[in-house]
């Protein structure tokens, strides 16, 4: 590969890098071939613990993911609650941001700051233990619902908020100069089109939603989602069966989240893409928002 | 808010652990992303293959599961990680959060090094540094600086995220403060809040401070 670092590699570069990639190759089957020494010693070889999650031919390959399946649904469901109500909630959010005077902004910006500075997992359980104690009682689903939707509503506002500040001001000004409230230019030009630069900001905030539902199996009392489902599994086949499984369980899980998520985060890729080519106008007079900067979310949640 | 007032050292004590937990993490993750973020730009293949996976693979499942494998999983392989002051999942959290944020930090050391315009290496080259000089005195420093706001958001976000790895069952860490005040029967609302007043703690003063550090290094181009 060619880099700015170096020029061109001539045969000597070239051989080095050969000799190298040969090694990295040896030392890479080496890993992976104590891998599956450890894991035949230790019996994770046996097809009684792969078969009945990655055997279609398998008694019980149905039933555990028809089971599996239940919880990945309800995984789903609380994403997307989450996030057709953060998506409203942040707007309504960067909306009050932008429109209030300077007195309340602070109040706005106060919530952003203290919400997006919590862990999510706090948040939920705040949720799940804070809201009965008040004398909410909501089906569980709702109380990871409201602790994730408390966090990334914020994340969602500061994503519109980045998306706004990198539009050109050309559009703001020609806005006001044909008398339009600030509202109206909000709603009629600054959001329709920051939603359009930072959909794929968007996406991966909904990467991040789809993880984090995970979290409900932490700290959400009697909540079946997807991770719950797959300890059920877990536990019966530890039980009544006698075969402990938990590894394969939880690289099921894993792939599972693995497939979902990567195809999101290519959808977003192509989205930004497809939009940075057609909307070179935009593009090149602002500056493009920077996506990790569009959330701590982007980070590491 | 009785809790928060008679259970001070409590919070104190969690406040502390939680600290500890995020050094090592952020220490490990620190190293073993800039390690995978070298892989990505080398020009070895199978390097590029094993960072680019190991990108794939942990930013896109969840944290939870990670710890799951590392807590539960690979005690079936016969990897079993040491107690922690007598605490289990203190290293297997510590080694999940690590893999779990080395992407993160990888991902933001990659893209600083490719924000350094292309012209500059060139012009350094065509000056007559050497590799060396190039990336030591040209590349790296310019680097530096647009991968500090990104690197500290992510050590940010992994400081939140130690707080799964405390729901997680790691003792002395802020997040199982909680569990000892229920015990003691206190209310969730005073017990929660204030595991909520100690994270905002950590993580309010150290965006400010990222964004006075981002300001003071920022290159304008």
């Amino acid at each position: 590969m060619s880099s700015v670092l170096y020029d061109a590699p001539g045969p000597r570069a070239r051989r080095n890098t050969l000799i190298f990639t040969v090694i990295a190759l040896v030392a890479l089957a080496g890993v992976v071939a104590l891998a599956i020494v450890q894991l035949g010693r230790n019996g994770q070889l046996d097809s009684a613990k792969w078969g009945p999650i990655f055997n279609p031919g398998n008694q019980y390959f149905l039933a555990v993911w028809k089971s599996l399946g239940t919880g990945l649904l309800v995984t789903v469901e609380a994403a997307a609650i989450t996030l057709v109500l953060a998506l409203a909630i942040g707007t309504v959010l960067s909306v009050l941001r932008f429109t209030s005077t300077p007195a309340y902004r602070w109040l706005v910006v106060g919530v952003v700051e203290l919400l997006r500075g919590l862990p999510v997992v706090i948040t939920i359980y705040f949720a799940s233990r804070v809201l009965p104690e008040l004398g909410v009682k909501l089906p569980p689903l709702w109380y990871l619902v409201i602790g994730l939707t408390a966090y990334n509503c914020v994340i969602i506002a500061e994503i519109l908020r980045s998306g706004i500040a990198a539009l050109p001001r050309g559009q703001s000004e020609a806005a006001y100069a044909v008398g339009m409230s600030r509202f109206q230019v909000l709603r009629l030009i600054l959001l329709p089109q920051a939603f359009r630069i930072m959909l794929p900001a968007l996406i991966s905030q909904l990467v991040v939603i789809v993880k984090d539902t995970s979290l409900g199996f932490l700290v959400v009392a009697g909540f079946s989602e997807f991770v719950r489902a797959a300890n059920t599994v877990i536990q019966f086949f530890g039980g009544s069966e006698g075969i402990n499984l938990p590894l394969q369980m939880y690289l099921a899980v894993a792939i599972v989240f693995i497939l979902i998520n990567y195809s999101l985060g290519k959808l977003a890729e192509y989205i930004d893409r497809r939009s940075s080519r057609s909307k070179k106008a935009v593009a090149d007079v602002a500056t493009p928002p920077v996506l990790v900067d569009a959330g701590i979310g982007r980070g590491a949640d | 808010m009785d809790a928060l007032i008679a259970e001070f050292p409590r919070f104190v004590g969690g406040f502390l652990g939680t600290l500890r937990l995020c050094l090592f993490a952020a220490i490990g993750a620190l190293i073993l992303g800039t390690v995978l973020a070298a892989f990505r730009v080398s020009p070895v293949p199978p390097l590029r293959f094993v960072g680019q996976a190991w990108v794939t693979v942990f930013r896109n499942s969840p944290l939870v599961v990670t710890l799951f494998i590392f807590a539960f999983g690979l005690p079936q392989v016969g990897i079993v990680f040491p107690t922690f002051g007598g605490n289990a999942f203190f290293w297997p959290g510590v080694a999940g959060l690590i893999c779990y944020t080395a992407a993160f930090v990888c991902e933001a050391v990659r893209s600083g090094i490719n924000s350094v315009p292309p012209g500059q290496a060139e012009a350094a080259r065509a000056v007559g540094l050497t590799f060396q000089q190039t990336l030591g005195t040209v590349v790296l420093p310019q680097a530096f600086r647009t991968v500090v706001p990104p690197l500290g958001s992510v050590i940010i976000a992994m400081i939140k995220n130690s707080a799964i790895v405390g729901a997680f069952g790691v003792t002395g860490e802020l997040f199982s403060v909680d569990a000892g005040n229920t015990a003691l029967g206190y209310s969730a609302l005073s017990s929660l809040t204030g595991v909520a007043i100690a994270y905002l703690v950590i993580t309010i003063p150290a965006g400010i401070a990222l964004g006075v550090i981002e300001r003071k290094i920022e290159v304008k181009r």
